[in-house]
């Protein structure tokens, strides 16, 4: 067998094949290849780093070096400095990496600063090879589930870990998951929610495409656990790569007998089928998502019933989100203790954000839950583009909270800011910095809930219209001087009668908005 | 006849009607839904016209009007907002002498608006068709626009 000497692994993911990485993995492997290198280098594929925005970026271990924006051009240069005469070429070197993303094979003792639950293979293994999951313990969170836990100590499990759904409503996984056991019936659904359209929000996306058995193996844990034998993942349209990625890895689980009939030779069966969403925030909200994986217009439907008593046809049915999902093969393998040893006590584990707006470095991390909102900035993102002021953060994406400087120091946990009236949602936080104006960001948030707003209930479909009519003057110097009450008063409407968390999730953002930024908000419309 | 071919693809189920809408969308030549395609997809399914034209008009991404062989989709929401979509949608109005929801002379380009397309770690961003595009500049869409022209 020949010894590795290095491996470079390579980041595909939809931000990097924009980027160009195909181009430059085919430069890299032939010309690795033309100096006979073949086996002394692997090229490998990997999922994203977390860094967005750097152009295609490689890391070549056992050093550990990020290369960030190479071009097929580069790679004569980077091979035969760094590969042939081992001198890191520092032109392509990138300063600024995210900082959990710093790491060493080895995992023990690290973990605790960088916890990764979630993103543990994401950026490190290729995801469209099963072996390299397997390789780092995948699938035998459910080999342990099968054979030493019955259904209900699985669901005990994932209650005494206090995991709560990431899906933005924060409700306790275990307790979902005992309700659709206990409901009546033969035939049960496991549903994950893919739909990701909050904006701001790609974290199921980058986990989808760095590391997709996770999601696999938190699907069939949660289908033993209900009882289940058919799970659905709900994709939205747009996600080519992780539909791609997904349909991949659910063949090599078939092939590999961790999908379909008796699975590990235990009574347990369970398959998965992929559906392609057509571009409905709405369809995000897990009613409108069954209808529409009904082949129905993805309307919401009355709650209760909820859908786990009465989901997918009718039958009980738990939707998950894919990152709650990804959770779960962790929780299971090292136990609820070990996981509660992360984040706070009401909030154990850690939280997938996306930040971007005005950062240093945007990305994707993984911190503990409780991390405050100040370190996430300056410790994880770089802190504020082009040493400019923080202004405020639009946390939880378009149906989140407006947060100004005061707010800095706040904990990020689901029940912390609730505290402070504000969401973590899905997890996306939208930086701001001095510069911005807070009247366009509304008019934005605005505009793009009248564009999603679905039509079927009358508080909605006409008070988005209104607000969009009344900010769009506000903010072309025409407004009137009881335009901001009019805001609140129609925000308050619809929070008190629109027929799904749609419509009554806008006046979160509105309220805050005039909460930190009411001045100006004011004083800009009088211009 | 080549409809036949993609209905052949799917069970006659009504949960297979939105990969059906797509791939008949994905292959008519005018890039959207036409008449034809609904009827196609309701016979196959067994459910009245009107049950998959309403369906079809629900989703952003069917299209019931016939659009040009590029579908320009320039995402608008808050993040891309914030790092200047509303200057890239001014140019390429004027560049590509268009609205939005319009269709160019030559039929090359249809300039839509979207919400998130989870590319916000590099907004601004836009899809063509399937590929996506962030980091946007006028120059860095005038060079896209410019290499499609190129393809025709
Ligand atoms: C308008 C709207 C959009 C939503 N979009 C999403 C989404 O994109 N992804 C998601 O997982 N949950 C979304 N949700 C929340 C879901 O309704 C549901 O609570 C979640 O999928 C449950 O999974 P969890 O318990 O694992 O969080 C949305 C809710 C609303 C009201
Ligand atoms: S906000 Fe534009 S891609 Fe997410």
């Amino acid at each position: 067998m020949n010894l590795v000497r290095n491996h470079v692994l390579i980041s595909i993911d939809a931000g990097t094949i924009m980027a160009g990485a195909r181009a430059v993995e085919k430069t890299l492997v032939d010309e690795i290849a033309s100096q006979g290198l073949t086996d002394e280098i692997s090229v490998l594929e990997t999922g994203s780093i977390g860094a967005t925005g750097q152009g295609v970026v490689l890391v070549v271990y056992p050093e550990g070096i990020y290369y960030g924006n190479v071009t097929p051009q580069d790679i004569p240069e980077l091979v035969e400095e760094h590969l042939l005469k081992g001198r890191p070429l520092k032109r392509l070197i990138l300063s600024e990496i995210p900082k959990q993303h710093v790491i060493k094979k080895e995992k023990t003792g690290l973990l605790k600063e960088q916890p990764r639950i979630v993103l543990k293979n994401s950026g490190i293994i290729n995801p469209e090879n099963i072996d390299e999951y397997i390789a780092e313990n995948g699938y035998e969170a459910i080999a342990k589930a099968l054979t030493t836990m019955t259904p209900e100590e699985a669901i005990e499990e994932a209650k005494k870990s206090g995991l709560v759904g990431r899906g933005g409503a924060a409700f306790t996984t275990g307790m979902k998951w005992d309700f659709a056991r206990q409901a009546a019936g033969d035939i049960k659904y496991i549903v994950c929610n893919a739909d990701e359209g909050e904006p701001g929000t790609f974290k199921d996306r980058l986990i989808l495409e760095g590391d997709p058995h996770k999601l696999i193996e938190g699907m069939l844990i949660a289908g033993y656990a209900v009882g289940a034998s058919k799970g659905f993942v709900y994709i939205r349209g747009e996600y080519a790569l992780s539909i791609e990625r997904l349909e991949k890895a659910i063949g090599q689980a078939r092939q590999y007998g961790l999908l379909g009939d008796n699975i590990l030779e235990s009574k347990f069966s369970f398959d998965i089928t992929v559906m392609k969403g057509a571009g409905a925030y709405v369809c995000g909200e897990e009613t409108a998502l069954i209808e529409s994986l009904e082949g129905k217009r993805g309307h919401p439907r009355n709650k209760p019933p909820y859908p786990v008593t009465e989901g997918l046809w009718a039958k009980p049915t738990v939707v998950n989100n894919v990152e709650t999902l990804a959770n779960v093969p962790e929780i299971i393998l090292h136990g609820a203790s070990w996981f509660r040893g992360y984040g706070t006590e009401k909030c154990p584990g850690t939280k997938v954000f996306t930040i971007i707006g005005n950062v240093t470095t945007p990305g994707l991390i993984e911190v503990e839950m409780g991390t405050t909102l100040r370190d996430i900035i300056y410790e994880y993102a770089g802190g504020i583009k082009n040493g400019k002021q923080f202004k405020g953060a639009l946390v939880g994406g378009a149906a989140g909270a407006f947060l100004g400087p005061d707010m800095l120091d706040v904990k990020m946990d689901f029940v912390n800011l609730k505290e402070y009236s504000a969401v973590l949602g899905s997890g996306a936080i939208l930086v701001m910095d001095e510069d911005v104006d807070m009247l366009d960001m509304l008019k934005s948030v605005l505009h793009f809930f009248r564009h999603e707003s679905c039509g079927h209930c009358v508080p909605c479909r006409l008070g988005t219209a209104q607000l969009v009519k009344i900010i769009d003057r506000m903010s072309s110097s025409k407004g009137r001087k009881d335009d901001i009450d009019k805001l609140m008063n129609i925000a308050r409407v619809m929070q008190a009668t629109s027929f799904c968390p749609l419509g009554q999730s806008l006046y979160l953002p509105i309220s805050s908005s005039l909460k930190y930024f009411g001045d100006e908000i004011r004083s800009r419309a009088r211009q | 006849m080549y409809r036949k071919q993609i209905l052949k693809k799917f069970n006659p189920a009504l949960d297979n009607i939105l990969y059906i809408l797509h791939d008949l969308q994905d292959n008519n030549p005018e890039h959207y839904l036409a008449k034809e395609d609904i009827r196609v997809c309701a016979d196959y399914l067994g459910v009245p016209y009107s049950y998959v034209h309403s369906v079809a008009s629900f989703y952003t991404m069917f299209s019931l009007k016939p659009r040009g062989r590029y579908i320009i989709r320039l995402c608008d929401s808050p993040p891309c907002h914030l790092m200047g979509s509303q200057s890239l949608l001014d140019y390429l109005k004027k560049e590509l002498k268009v609205n939005v929801g319009e269709t160019t002379r030559d039929k090359v380009f249809t300039l839509e608006l979207t919400s998130c397309l989870g590319a916000c770690g590099v907004a601004p961003a836009m899809m063509i068709n399937e590929e996506m595009f962030g980091n946007l500049t006028p120059a860095a869409v005038d060079a896209i626009l410019e290499k499609r022209r190129k393809e025709l």
